[in-house]
């Protein structure tokens, strides 16, 4: 069983429309045999999306998870910045739609007051948390979070699903950083498949807080898949990693909402 | 030809999640494809045989970056026999250079380790295909140069500019491509290591500028030129174009997007792209996969040409 945690509906997808570009998604994802595919944010981006594009992005996403039920499972993407309007549109996807999820990239760091109503009412809606996490050599953005903040929103809120997305980049300062929060999941998604970093993350971590995620199309199911297939693990810890770990994250909600798990 | 399914090729046995181990997940993957049993755009292309891999891009020895799970030492030789087990399921044969070349500036010492380390098994010895470290601003190059053809008999240098100081501007860079062509030694340069945001901020290298090349290459038509770690999507096309007619080659290690090597491909149909792996720094599945999942949409020449015509082309022509 292969479930991706990290994909989009970006403009190198075959097809105009969302539920097309999905099916492209979904098309090359079989080849590997991966069955379930979260998806969010939409065909275009914006660092700091506005209440409107935030919206509209959702839209798209909704549209997408609406062609393909059972297949492709939405997280809805806020902007924190604007902690009304994202609450309002966690409960419109979530709580009254299909989304399963929440996403927050680059607009806000993490370990900010603000988000903790939009932690707070997804800890309620038994939702998790996926926050994008990088620790660029190069030097981050300035709305962007890194494992530390995500260390000190979970202590905030040690109830809360959230998932360090990347693994930080820098996995190997990534991952201590992120070690004693057992309510933090790291995602193994959006970097290059240097060798080491699921073992690292395995023996840190053990297997039950890592996820296999993707970030495809702007990379290869391939690559990313290779992290798990080609790491020196169990066989039971990689059948965790590749879905079993994110079922169990999201089966809540998915029986909340009728869904199959 | 139809390929014969496998046993365990059923796509819900692989939806069970009965095993991961490296070599059964790829089988299947190339399984599942060739059973036609998804949708697929071009299903039975995806039915021709498997052509045998090349694996243009290996490192041997210490890493100085991290520890690698199949890192090969030469003080434990049983490393160098389990790096190759795991390759061995995925190529017929492999390029190796070495690691060390990086930071360690004794490349005679190094070439000296590197053919040290294959050369204890005659099996591993067939298996690596050597390319020989250089540095064209070390005084005495044209020996090391020397040693490697006929001391070693390596087929070729792979060169490391971004981490040995010097441009592809650098006459001194020329003089060994002019020495190399007259050598008949196939020339490696790897253009990049590691992505820009990864690396140790001790040891941040730019990527290697390529640009030079372009004037270079038309006064020296036999040299045969393979940049490797160079590509990661088709957003390079123009310069990959232009390398390309020069009869410039590349690799698949870094080329990235979904189904990133058949996307590459139609964006560049001229580009000589040969299977690279960049063992052990990536795991080495990587590659395998990225193949399998480009496979529907790529004919059955050029998917060939990219497992390894275009590599034994490298090691034939010149």
């Amino acid at each position: 069983m292969i479930w991706d945690l990290h994909t989009h509906l970006t403009r190198q997808l075959r097809g105009q429309t969302p539920a097309e570009k999905a099916a492209h998604l979904i098309e090359v994802g079989a080849r590997h045999g991966i069955e379930r595919f979260c998806c969010y944010m939409g065909i275009e981006w914006s660092r700091e999306p506005d209440p409107a594009d935030f919206a509209a992005q959702n839209d798209q996403i909704l549209a997408a998870v609406a062609a393909h039920p059972g297949k492709l499972y939405g997280f809805v993407y806020l902007n924190p910045k604007h902690t009304d309007e994202a609450v309002a549109e966690l409960k419109r996807c979530v709580a009254d739609g299909p989304m399963v999820g929440v996403k927050l990239w680059v607009a806000h760091r993490c370990s900010a007051a603000e988000l903790d109503p939009i932690v707070s009412l997804a800890t309620e809606l038994q939702v998790p948390v996926f926050q994008h996490t990088w620790l660029k050599t190069t030097g981050n953005l300035p709305g962007e979070s890194t494992p530390s903040d995500i260390a000190r929103l979970a202590a905030r809120h040690p109830e809360a699903k959230l998932i360090c997305g990347h693994t930080g980049g820098n996995w190997e300062i990534g991952i201590p950083e992120v070690r004693a929060y057992p309510n933090v999941y790291v995602d193994l998604a959006g970097f290059d498949p240097t060798a080491g970093v699921t073992e690292l993350a395995v023996r840190e971590l053990g297997a039950e807080r890592v996820l296999f995620g993707s970030d495809a199309p702007g990379r290869s199911f391939a690559s990313q898949l290779a992290k798990v297939t080609g790491a020196d693990i169990s066989t039971s810890q990689k059948a965790l990693i590749l879905g079993e770990n994110l079922q169990r994250l999201l089966e809540p909600a998915l029986k909340a909402k009728g869904l199959t798990v | 030809m139809k390929r014969t399914p496998t046993p365990g090729s059923d796509p819900a046995e692989i939806l069970a999640g009965a095993a991961f181990d490296r070599r059964d997940f790829l089988r299947r993957s190339a399984a599942t494809l060739a059973a036609g049993a998804l949708s697929l755009t071009r299903p039975a292309r995806a039915q021709a045989e498997k052509p045998p891999v090349i694996d243009t891009n290996v490192y041997l020895g210490p890493c100085p970056f991290r520890r690698l799970p199949l890192e090969t030492l030469l003080e434990a030789p049983d490393s160098l026999t389990r790096f190759t087990t795991a390759l061995s399921t995925q190529s017929v044969a492999c390029w190796a250079g070495s690691f060390e070349a990086l930071l360690q500036r004794d490349y005679d010492g190094i070439n000296d380790r590197l053919a040290a380390l294959v050369g204890t098994d005659k099996a591993h010895a067939r298996y690596f295909h050597l390319f020989g470290a250089v540095n064209p601003k070390i005084a005495g190059w044209r020996e090391t140069l020397r040693r490697i053809q006929q001391v070693h008999r390596m087929r070729g240098i792979r060169l490391h500019p971004n981490f040995h100081g010097y441009t592809l501007a650098d006459p001194d860079f020329v003089a060994l491509l002019d020495a190399a062509s007259q050598q008949g030694l196939i020339v490696q340069i790897a253009m990049r290591m590691e992505d820009a945001r990864t690396q140790h901020p001790a040891l941040s290298v730019a990527d290697v500028d390529v640009k030079p090349l372009l004037e270079w290459l038309p006064q020296m038509p036999t040299l045969r030129v393979q940049l490797l770690n160079a590509t990661r999507s088709a957003a390079d096309a123009l310069l990959v174009s232009r390398l390309s007619e020069l009869g410039v080659c590349f690799d698949t290690a870094m080329v990235e997007g979904m189904a990133g090597i058949a996307r590459l491909v139609e964006a560049v149909p001229e580009i000589k792209l040969c299977h690279g792996s960049y063992a052990p720094f990536f795991y080495p599945e990587s590659a395998a996969l990225k193949l399998v999942e480009s496979t529907p949409e790529l004919d059955s020449r050029t998917l060939a040409a990219i497992s390894s015509h275009h590599a034994e082309n490298l090691l034939t022509v010149g």
